[in-house]
C-alpha cells in the first residue's frame, strides 16, 4: 500500500517563499525574509526525510500525476512527478546541500541590499531544479532545465550594477541556450519516434523493440548530449562557467558545483536506457568527459583568483563524472556527483568563509598564513582538498577511483581513457593543494603584488554604494566568520570524510551499497547476442556491462596507482609552494610560453569571441540592421506611406473648390462611363 | 420623312453645345442657363424615343413624354431655387465669377 | 417635307445653341437659349407631342426663361471679364465633351437602321392621352411634384430674401 507521497509539495514550497520574499521581502526586516527562506528550504529537506524513512514501503517507480498540460491529438504531456533511487539520490543533495548554503548565505549576505532579492532567487532556484529531478517527462524536466538556467543567470548576475557580472550573466545564459536547443532538438525527434515524452512511455518502447539500435537513438543521444553539455560546462560551452563566479560565493556553491551543473549528468543517467542503444553517443560523452577532465585542470594550476581555481576544478570534475557515465557506469558517475556536491560545495563555502575573513581579497597571491588565524574554516578546508585529490579514505577517493576502475575496463580504448584519468588526477591534486599552501600557508603577502598584472578581484558581499576594487586588507582584521557561515562548513566536511563509506567498493571489502541501492534505476539490459542480428555485427560494444568483468585484485592495484599519482601530486605542490617558493617563478619564465599560453586559459575566450562572436554581431548589425532592417524593412513602410502621401496629395487637387474643373472632369468620365457601357469593359473588337 | 436618328444626334449635340458651355462661361447664370440648354437636348431624345417605341409596338405609347412632362416640372422648380441661391450668392461675394467661387477649395 | 421643316429648326436650335455658347453678355445668351426652346417647341410638334410643345412654349420659354431675365437685369450682370479660373476645365473637359458628341453620334448613326421614321400625323399623343396616364397610374408622382413645387417656392422666397 502505497502512501500518498505528495510530491507536488517538495518543489511548491521553495516557490511559495519565493514569492514571498520576492513581491514582499523589500518591505519585510531581515529577519522575515531569512525565516521565510530557510523555512522555505528546509521544509523541502524535511520532506525529503521523510521519503527516505518510507522507502521502503514504497513501490518504485513511484508516479504521481496532477493533470493534463498539453494534449494535442495523439500527443499528451502531464503534469507528473515521478519517485526513483536515482531522483531520491537528488532530491537528497539537492535538499540537503541547498538547505545547509542557505543557511550560510545569511551569515555571507548579512550586509546586502538586495538581501531578500537573493533568497527570493535562491529559493525560485530550488523550485526549478526540484522539478527538474522530480519531472516525470522530458518537457516538465526541460522547465526545470530552463528555469535553472534563468536562475543562474538571475544570481550570476546579482550585482548587476557592475558590468562584468551583468556580462558573465548574459554569458551563462546564452552559451546555456546553445545546449537547449540540442535538447529541444532531442525533444522533437522524440515526440516523431515515440509519439510521447513520458519517460515511462519512451523507456517501455525502447526495451520492447531490442532490434532499434544506433540510428536515430544516436541522433536523439547525441542531442542530448549536446544539452547537457551547456548545462554541465564541457568542452566546447565550458566557458560561461568561470566568468559566473562573478556571482556571490554561495551562489557559485550552490549552483554551479553542487546542483545546476549537475543537471547534465543527472539527465544522461536518467535517459541512459537510450544511450546504451548507442555506442557511439557513449563514446562522444566519454571522449567529451575526459579531455575536459584533462584540460581544465592544466588551466586550473596556473589560476590565481581562488574562486577561479575552484571553476576549473567544477568542470575538471564534471568532464570525470562524464567519463563515467560515457563508459555506461551511470552509478559510478552519480556517486562521484554526491561526493562532488559536499566537498566543492564545502570547498566554494570556505573560500567565501576566506574572502569574507579577508574583507574580499580573492587573489592568492595576496594570501598566505591564514592556517591559524581561522582555524575552522583551514581544517574544513583542508578535509575538502583532500577529498577532491583522492587520499583514501575521503571520499573524492571512493569515488574517483570508481569511475577510473570502470573505465579501465571499458573496451574500445579504455585503457587511453583511464591513463588521462589518472594524469589529470595528480593535476588535480597538484592545484588544489597549491591553493591549500597559498592560502594558509607561509607568511601574509600583501595586495600590491596581486594586483599588478590584473584589475583587482571582485568584492565580497558588500552594498552597491560602498564597492571597492581593491580589497583593503587593513579594513578588518583577519577574523573567523559567524556560526551561521561555520556551522554548514562542518556539516559538509564530515560528509566529506564519511561520505565515501556509501560506496565503499567490494574490492576493499565493502559492500558497495550506492551502487546496489541505485542499480534498478540505472541498470542497462543485458542483450544476448541470439536477440539481434545488429548486436552481432556491432560487437560487444553495443552491450555494457553492468557488472564488471575485472577483479579484485585489479581493483586494489588501480586504487593504489591513484593514491601513488595524488600524493606525487601533494608533493610537487608542496615543492613549488611551501619548500621553494622562489621556483614557480623561475619556472614560469623558462617555459614562458607554454606559461602564458595556459595562463590565458588557452586564449579560448578570445578564439570564441573572434570566431562567433564578432561575425554574429558583424551580422547582425551590418546585414540584418543596416541592410534589411534599414533599407529594406523600413523602406519599404517608408515607400508605402510615401506613395499613400504623394498619391494623395494629388488627388487632393481635384478638390479646387473650382466648378469649372468639377464639370470638366464629370464631363471626361462621364464619356468614359458610356464608352464602357456600350462597348464593354474589355475591348473585344467586332466590326459589326 | 425624318428618321428618328437625326433627332437623337440632334439631341446629343445640342447636350455637348451644352457641355461645352457649361465649361466655358464664367458667369454663373449663362452657367445655369447651359444646364437647362442640356435638360432641353435630353427632353428631346426622351421624346424621340417615345415616337419609336409607339412605332415599335404598334400603339400608343407615352411614357417618354410623361418623362418629358417631370423633367419639365422639375426643372422650373429648379431654376427657381437655383436662381434663388445665385442672387444670395452674389449678395455675399458681390461677383458673378465662377471662378471666383471657390470657398470649397481643399 | 417634313425633312425640310425638321432641317431648318435644327438648324434654328443648333445656332442658337451656338450663340449661347458664344455670346459674352448673358442677357444675350438668354435669348439664345429662347429661340432655342421655341424651335424645340417645333420639333416636338413634328414628333407628334402637342401637349408637350404647347408646355415648352408656355412654361419654359414663357417662365422660365422669363425668370433667368428678371434675374440678369436684377444682378446687374455684366459683360464677362476673362478669368483663367481653371485650365483644367479646357483640357479634360473639351475632350470630354467632344469625347460625348463623338460616341453619341456614332452610336446613334451606326444604329439608325434600329430606329424608324417619324412622319407628321402618324402618331399624335393627345392631352387626354397623356392625362389619361397621369391621372390614373401615375398619380401619387403627380401630387408630389406639387408638393415639390411648393417646397421650392418656399425656398425660393427664403434665400432670395433680403436680409434685415
Amino acid at each position: 500500500m502505497t502512501p500518498d507521497l505528495h510530491l507536488w509539495l517538495i518543489p511548491l514550497v521553495p516557490f511559495a517563499g519565493f514569492l514571498v520574499n520576492g513581491l514582499l521581502g523589500r518591505k519585510f526586516p531581515k529577519a522575515l525574509v531569512t525565516a521565510v527562506a530557510l523555512i522555505c528550504s528546509l521544509v523541502p529537506a524535511i520532506q525529503v526525510a521523510a521519503i527516505v524513512t518510507n522507502f521502503g514501503s514504497l513501490t518504485l517507480p513511484y508516479l504521481e500525476s496532477h493533470g493534463a498540460w498539453i494534449v494535442a491529438g495523439s500527443f499528451h504531456a502531464d503534469f507528473a512527478f515521478q519517485l526513483d533511487q536515482l531522483t531520491l539520490v537528488m532530491l537528497c543533495v539537492i535538499t540537503g546541500v541547498g538547505f545547509l548554503i542557505h543557511l550560510y548565505s545569511v551569515g555571507y549576505m548579512a550586509e546586502e541590499e538586495g538581501y531578500w532579492r537573493f533568497f527570493a532567487y535562491m529559493n525560485l532556484f530550488l523550485f526549478f531544479m526540484l522539478t527538474l529531478v522530480l519531472a516525470e517527462n522530458f518537457l516538465l524536466m526541460f522547465v526545470g532545465w530552463e528555469g535553472v538556467g534563468l536562475t543562474s543567470y538571475l544570481l550570476i548576475g546579482f550585482w548587476f550594477t557592475r558590468d562584468s557580472a551583468a556580462n558573465a550573466g548574459k554569458k551563462a545564459f546564452i552559451v546555456n541556450r546553445i545546449g537547449d536547443f540540442g535538447f529541444l532538438i532531442a525533444m522533437f525527434l522524440l515526440i516523431a519516434h515515440f509519439g510521447s515524452l513520458s519517460f515511462g512511455d519512451v523507456f517501455t518502447q525502447i526495451a520492447a523493440h531490442p532490434e532499434w539500435q544506433s540510428g536515430f537513438l544516436t541522433a536523439i543521444a547525441l542531442f542530448l548530449v549536446l544539452g547537457a553539455i551547456g548545462k554541465s560546462a564541457q568542452i566546447p560551452l565550458y566557458v560561461w562557467l568561470p566568468d559566473a563566479m562573478e556571482g556571490p560565493t554561495p551562489v557559485s556553491a550552490l549552483i554551479h558545483a553542487a546542483t545546476m551543473v549537475t543537471a547534465g549528468v543527472y539527465m544522461i543517467a536518467r535517459t541512459h536506457v537510450i544511450f546504451d542503444r548507442s555506442p557511439l553517443a557513449l563514446a562522444v560523452v566519454a571522449t567529451i568527459g575526459v579531455a575536459t577532465a584533462f584540460f581544465a585542470a592544466t588551466i586550473g594550476i596556473l589560476q590565481t583568483d581562488i574562486k577561479r581555481v575552484l571553476a576549473y576544478s567544477t568542470i575538471s570534475q564534471l568532464g570525470y563524472m562524464f567519463l563515467g557515465c560515457g563508459v555506461a557506469a551511470y552509478s559510478a558517475g552519480i556517486f562521484h556527483l554526491v561526493t562532488h556536491a559536499f566537498f566543492k560545495a564545502l570547498l566554494f563555502l570556505a573560500a567565501g568563509s576566506v574572502i569574507h575573513a579577508l574583507s574580499g581579497e580573492q587573489d592568492m597571491r595576496a594570501m598566505g598564513g591564514l592556517r591559524k588565524k581561522i582555524p575552522v574554516t583551514f581544517w574544513t578546508m583542508t578535509a575538502a582538498v583532500l577529498a577532491i585529490s583522492g587520499i583514501p579514505p575521503f571520499a573524492g577517493f571512493v569515488s574517483k577511483d570508481e569511475i577510473l576502475y570502470q573505465t579501465f575496463l571499458s573496451p574500445n580504448g579504455g585503457k587511453i581513457f583511464w591513463a588521462v584519468g589518472l594524469l589529470t588526477a595528480g593535476l588535480t591534486s597538484f592545484y588544489m593543494f597549491r591553493l591549500w599552501y597559498l592560502t594558509f600557508f607561509g607568511e601574509r603577502r600583501t595586495s600590491d603584488a596581486a594586483h599588478e598584472e590584473e584589475r583587482g578581484a571582485p568584492v565580497h558581499a558588500r552594498s552597491d554604494a560602498k564597492l571597492t576594487l581593491e580589497a583593503d586588507p587593513h579594513a578588518h582584521p583577519v577574523h573567523e566568520s559567524p556560526w551561521v557561515m561555520l556551522v554548514p562548513l562542518v556539516i559538509l566536511a564530515v560528509l566529506s570524510v564519511v561520505g565515501g563509506f556509501m560506496g565503499w567498493p567490494e574490492g576493499f571489502g565493502g559492500n558497495n551499497w550506492f551502487a546496489h541501492f541505485l542499480e534498478p534505476a540505472v541498470k542497462t539490459v543485458h542483450m544476448s547476442y541470439e536477440q539481434t542480428s545488429v548486436a552481432l555485427a556491432t560487437g560487444a560494444a553495443n552491450t555494457p556491462h553492468a557488472s564488471p568483468a575485472g577483479s579484485k585484485s585489479l581493483e586494489l592495484t588501480l586504487a593504489a596507482v591513484s593514491t601513488v599519482v595524488a600524493l606525487l601530486g601533494w608533493l610537487f605542490a608542496y615543492i613549488l609552494y611551501c619548500a621553494k617558493p622562489a621556483l614557480p617563478a623561475r619556472l614560469a619564465q623558462q617555459l614562458h610560453a607554454v606559461y602564458s599560453l595556459v595562463r590565458n586559459k588557452y586564449w579560448i575566450d578570445e578564439i570564441y569571441g573572434a570566431l562567433i562572436v564578432a561575425p554574429v554581431l558583424f551580422i547582425a548589425r551590418w546585414l540584418l540592421g543596416v541592410l534589411i532592417d534599414r533599407a529594406v524593412i523600413d523602406g519599404g513602410t517608408l515607400t508605402a506611406g510615401y506613395t499613400a502621401q504623394g498619391f494623395g496629395a494629388l488627388v487632393a487637387r481635384i478638390q479646387s473648390g473650382n466648378i469649372r474643373s468639377y464639370a470638366g472632369w464629370l464631363a471626361l468620365f462621364a464619356a468614359v462611363l458610356l464608352a464602357i457601357s456600350y462597348f464593354g469593359f474589355f475591348p473585344h473588337f467586332s466590326l459589326r | 420623312m425624318v428618321p428618328i436618328a437625326y433627332y437623337l444626334v440632334l439631341s446629343a449635340v445640342l447636350f455637348s453645345i451644352g457641355v461645352a458651355a457649361f465649361l466655358i462661361k464664367r458667369n454663373i447664370i449663362s452657367v445655369f442657363m447651359s444646364i437647362e440648354l442640356m435638360l432641353n437636348a435630353v427632353n428631346l431624345a426622351f421624346i424621340a424615343f417615345s415616337r419609336q417605341w409607339s412605332q415599335i409596338s404598334g400603339h400608343l405609347q407615352v411614357n417618354g413624354q410623361i418623362f418629358v412632362f417631370f423633367v419639365m416640372v422639375v426643372a422650373a422648380a429648379e431654376a427657381a431655387v437655383g436662381l434663388a441661391i445665385i442672387i444670395a450668392i452674389f449678395r455675399a461675394r458681390n461677383t458673378l465669377n465662377v471662378d471666383q467661387i471657390d470657398l470649397m477649395k481643399l | 417635307m417634313h425633312l425640310a421643316l425638321f432641317i431648318i429648326f435644327a438648324g434654328l436650335c443648333v445656332a442658337g445653341a451656338l450663340n449661347l455658347l458664344f455670346q459674352r453678355h448673358p442677357i444675350n445668351s438668354a435669348l439664345s437659349l429662347i429661340v432655342v426652346m421655341s424651335s424645340l417647341a417645333v420639333l416636338y410638334l413634328l414628333l407628334g407631342a402637342e401637349f408637350l410643345a404647347a408646355a415648352q412654349v408656355i412654361v419654359y420659354s414663357g417662365a422660365i426663361m422669363v425668370l433667368f431675365t428678371f434675374v440678369i437685369m436684377l444682378l446687374n450682370a455684366g459683360r464677362e471679364e476673362r478669368t483663367h479660373g481653371s485650365k483644367l476645365a479646357y483640357i479634360a473637359g473639351f475632350p470630354g465633351a467632344a469625347a460625348l458628341l463623338g460616341l453619341l453620334a456614332y452610336i446613334f448613326i451606326s444604329r439608325r437602321g434600329d430606329f424608324g421614321q417619324a412622319r407628321i400625323g402618324d402618331y399624335l399623343a393627345t392631352t387626354g392621352d397623356l392625362s389619361r396616364v397621369l391621372f390614373r397610374n401615375l398619380l401619387l408622382p403627380f401630387e408630389v411634384t406639387s408638393v415639390l413645387i411648393l417646397v421650392a417656392i418656399l425656398g425660393a422666397v427664403a434665400l432670395a430674401r433680403k436680409e434685415h
